[in-house]
């Protein structure tokens, strides 16, 4: 079927607002009366706190001070559990660890005010490896330094070794890599008597802060209200941290009874807010002659920080993804997220994902080699197949064709040619000095939406409201972040209801208004949600249509008069729904297997690559991204996304280097944790196979995370060929590559 | 002991209108435009001069006003992004970063439009090195760029149309 507004690039429903310097972030609203706060965090990674001084010649007796004898409910950050306090009380467990909160109307005499309080603590002995919290040189969290582990078992692992004529090992490392949105964290609060608790900030799921707060103040439901502001990019970064900064706004402005702004400057964010979980990936490979996989076991480990947060669903995803889009009868995945003593490591765009696709990609170039065959063969005789079945169990009902998306991927960026072509002229001994180039590629897969019975769980909702002048309001905790959600939703609207967009309202996402469409994560606002908003929208035409106000073939302003007319006949014109779990999908949590997610993206993505053999500075001159998401809501949208990806992606690679000491992140500026600028990116072309997915809306699946899998291993893959290191580490810095080459010279 | 600093007033001109205002001379003209001035479409991403997100310009120039002191701002010509539009009409480059793409969660978008302003100033057919040159000192973490380069190419375009 033709349609009109879906598979268009409808301009961006906010981009007026945003070009135009008016749209409303947080630090760009003031409330009158309002006082700045700041927070007082922790000296040392661990450790028992002994005394609070506040010191200097300052008038203390002006500044609001909060601790932990200020929270009226319980001190935590409550997310998947508890364990997580708002603010430290008699011991600390990672550095920046929140202690103390001021606020003061003067944001200058605030920052004195923070230096001057002295936190005594009596160091004890901490760990800053998943190596020791694995041997448990200390345990610093529960019986075993162990948040979360899983244990995947496909076919017999154990007896297929036997049968193997090679088997190839190797272990893999990823690093922490830091969201860094441009706009930094931030939240206002005001608490009184008639409203209860109310927060306004940047941050992606209102209803995970809004868990938060109830528990953290006792109060019910109705009692607190989270409204999203303008949100300056978000990544994962604004998943679960924001819920620490509302609850710490919200204590002082309860304790001040003032309107509090909280707004982390750019070190503060870097030091004290997430990143992504740095990783450790054991892979042990067999292989028939001919080049099939016959076993692979898999050891998955992520470090997760000082508390729980979110990492035993990071782990999930990145167990569930470590096999990739391949075919073996064997598998087994053991795999854990542990304890260390460094801030909690968070959400981050791909979660758990690239890290295990990392390594399985640049171990499957490994894999080739040793066999004898060509990366590209080795996928090929192994890629999975409709009918066949992941490694979790789940079998792929869908249609899928990665030789197909691999073969075009191949074509666009040149590979075959490239790749001989290279190869040849980098053996050249003049070329020793010189430049080395080289062609790489991955093939990966990203299931969209919660994981197993996740969705189920969340139960999302979506209401939709036409008021008597046709307007259409869409009532969603979805948040827009800059992925689009305001604008694919209009779209997905607007197409049911055969409508143009700018008839289709979003409505801002607070609590007090919105229903719970559960969080902005996982690749799931366009699929799952956008799912409901089609679903409503048929429900709005059901009552139209059901008193006879509406007929086939109907015209904007038709819509526009049925809506007047039902209004005034029947009241409100209002459609719910809550999210359906299709029947066919089924998930064992104790056995951990069955069907992962709802669909899955497909990809292949080449990187072409230079490097200067005397400074070992990489260049990615060339980045083809194919890939299968279902049908296309919004071209430029999309590309848009894939292509942001795919840039993040190339700094997971090769530049975005966090430096730790003791927990801390020591490089906490965007001068020494260096991003890639318009210089130092090549042209990111990106290519769609749309294959329309029964259960998405128009056909959608999701695509937000999916660029930041392959990126990194296509690279990796690229620089090997380029160069003949066999880079396992990301990311490769020039200093780090530049030190494998000397090594590998001498 | 230094007599501790007393704030000063500053006359310039922004956006066209006159305007003058009294701050501390090294209060950051970023805050002072944000708080005194309430233009607050200028915006903050480092406070360190890397992220060029308060992109302005001045004189002519273009800068971060994180690393201006207010006292500079004295007698100067300021333009800010609540500066571009016309009434209604919005400047080519700001239409091209809607129907491009070139704006995604927008926070960048203020000074990197005041970029690709000052830019065309310089370059009015800019080529592809000019043009990522001339934005390489404006980080953009949702985009990887590629649909800010074309939106300037599309400016471009229909400046060339119209002449």
């Amino acid at each position: 079927m033709e349609m009109r507004v879906i598979g268009k690039s409808v301009p961006r429903k906010e981009g007026r607002e945003k070009v135009t310097g008016r749209a409303r972030y947080v630090d760009d609203l003031s409330f009158p009366g309002m006082l700045h706060g700041v927070t007082v965090r922790s000296p040392a990674a661990r450790g028992r706190i002994r005394a609070i001084h506040f010191e200097g010649e300052l008038p203390w007796h002006e500044f609001t001070v909060v601790t932990a004898k200020d929270i009226p409910g319980k001190n935590c950050i409550a997310l998947l559990i508890e364990d997580q306090p708002c603010l430290a009380v008699e011991f600390v467990n990672h550095p920046e660890e929140a202690i103390v909160l001021l606020a003061h109307p003067d944001k200058y005499l605030l920052e004195e005010a923070r230096r001057c309080v002295r936190i005594e603590i009596e160091p004890l002995r901490a760990v800053f490896s998943i190596e020791d919290s694995m041997a448990r040189k200390e345990i610093i969290w529960g019986q075993d330094n162990i948040f979360k582990s899983f244990d995947v078992e496909k076919g017999d692992v154990d007896r297929a070794w036997s049968g193997a004529e090679f088997v190839v090992e190797g272990v893999y490392e990823t690093g922490a890599q830091e969201q860094l949105y441009i706009e930094p964290q931030g939240m206002i609060a005001q608490v009184n008597e008639a409203e209860g608790v109310t927060v306004w900030g940047s941050l992606q799921c209102p209803h995970y802060v809004h868990k938060a707060l109830m528990i953290l103040f006792g109060l019910p439901r109705e009692r607190i209200r989270v409204v999203q502001t303008e949100t300056g990019g978000g990544f994962g970064g604004k998943e679960e941290y924001p819920s620490m900064i509302a609850a710490h706004a919200a204590l002082l402005a309860r304790k001040s009874g003032r309107p509090v702004k909280i707004i982390y400057d750019r070190a503060e964010d870097m030091v004290a807010t997430t990143k992504r979980h740095p990783s450790r990936t054991r892979h042990a490979t067999a292989v028939t002659r001919d080049g099939k996989l016959l076993a692979m076991d898999i050891d998955f480990t992520v470090d997760g920080g000082a508390y729980e947060t979110l990492s035993p669903v990071v782990l999930s995803r990145g167990t569930i993804h470590a096999a990739g889009p391949y075919a073996c009868a064997n598998v087994r995945i053991r795999s854990r997220a542990v304890a260390t003593n460094a801030p909690p490591h968070g959400a981050f765009r791909g979660f758990g994902a690239p890290q295990s696709v990392f390594a399985l990609e640049r171990h499957f170039d490994r894999v080739a080699e040793i066999v004898g065959i060509t990366p590209a063969e080795f996928r090929r005789r192994n890629f999975i197949r409709q009918g066949q079945t992941l490694a979790v169990g789940q079998v792929v009902k869908e249609k899928v064709d990665m030789n197909g998306l691999m073969e075009r991927a191949f074509e666009l960026s040149g590979y075959y040619a490239k790749r001989n072509l290279f190869t040849e002229t980098n053996s050249d001994s003049s070329a020793r000095a010189g430049t080395k180039r080289g062609i790489g590629f991955a093939s990966f897969l990203h299931g969209a939406g919660f994981t197993g019975s996740g969705e189920e769980y969340l139960a999302s909702e979506v209401a939709m409201e036409a008021t008597a002048d046709g307007t259409v309001h869409i009532l969603a905790g979805s948040t827009e972040m800059g992925q689009g959600t305001n604008t694919i939703f209009a779209q997905i609207a607007a197409e049911a209801l055969r409508l143009d967009c700018e008839q289709i309202r979003i409505v801002q996402p607070d609590t007090a208004y919105v229903p719970n469409s559960g969080p902005t994560v996982a690749s799931r606002t366009a699929m799952i949600v956008g799912k409901l908003v089609e679903t409503a929208a048929a429900g709005l035409l059901q009552l139209l249509r059901e008193r006879g106000l509406l007929r086939d073939g109907y015209s904007a302003a038709d819509f526009s008069r049925a809506c007047c007319l039902y209004v005034a006949k029947h009241g409100a014109l209002k459609s719910f729904v809550k999210y359906d779990h299709p029947r066919d999908l089924h998930w064992d949590d104790q056995k951990y297997s069955g069907d992962a997610y709802g669909a899955y993206a497909w990809a292949v993505y080449v990187a072409e690559v230079s490097v200067d053999a005397r400074t070992a500075e990489v260049r990615v001159n060339d980045f083809v991204a194919v890939q299968e998401v279902g049908k296309v809501i919004n071209p430029v949208l999309a590309a848009g996304q894939i292509e942001g990806g795919v840039a993040q992606g190339i700094g997971f690679a090769l530049y975005e280097n966090v430096v730790w000491q003791e927990g801390r992140m020591v490089n906490a500026q965007m001068t020494n944790y260096v991003m890639p600028t318009a210089m130092d990116l090549p042209a990111i072309r990106v290519y769609f196979e749309e294959i329309p997915y029964g259960r998405g809306p128009a056909g959608a699946k999701g695509i937000g995370e999916l660029p930041l899998d392959g990126t990194a291993p296509a690279i990796a893959n690229a620089i090997a060929h380029a160069t003949g290191v066999d880079v396992r580490r990301i990311p490769i810095t020039a200093e780090s590559l530049l030190e494998m080459l000397e090594a590998a010279h001498a | 002991m230094p007599e501790p600093a007393r704030k000063i007033r500053v006359s310039c001109v922004v956006n066209g209108a006159a305007a003058s205002f009294e701050a501390y001379p090294m209060a950051r003209l970023l805050d002072v435009l944000r708080e005194e001035l309430q233009l607050t479409g200028t915006k903050e991403g480092c406070g360190e001069g890397e992220c060029g997100a308060c992109s302005i310009e001045m004189d002519g120039q273009l800068v971060n006003s994180c690393l201006v002191p207010a006292l500079q701002a004295e007698g100067a010509r300021i333009r800010t992004i609540e500066g571009l539009a016309m009434g209604d009409t919005l400047h080519a480059l700001q239409q091209a970063f809607i129907t491009q793409g070139g704006a995604q969660c927008g926070i960048c978008t203020p000074g990197m439009i005041l970029a690709a302003v000052n830019l065309l100033a310089q370059h009015p057919q800019p080529d592809d090195a000019q043009i990522r040159a001339g934005l390489s000192g404006n980080l953009c973490r949702c985009t990887g760029y590629m649909k800010i380069f074309e939106s300037v190419v599309a400016a471009v375009r229909q400046a060339e149309s119209r002449a």
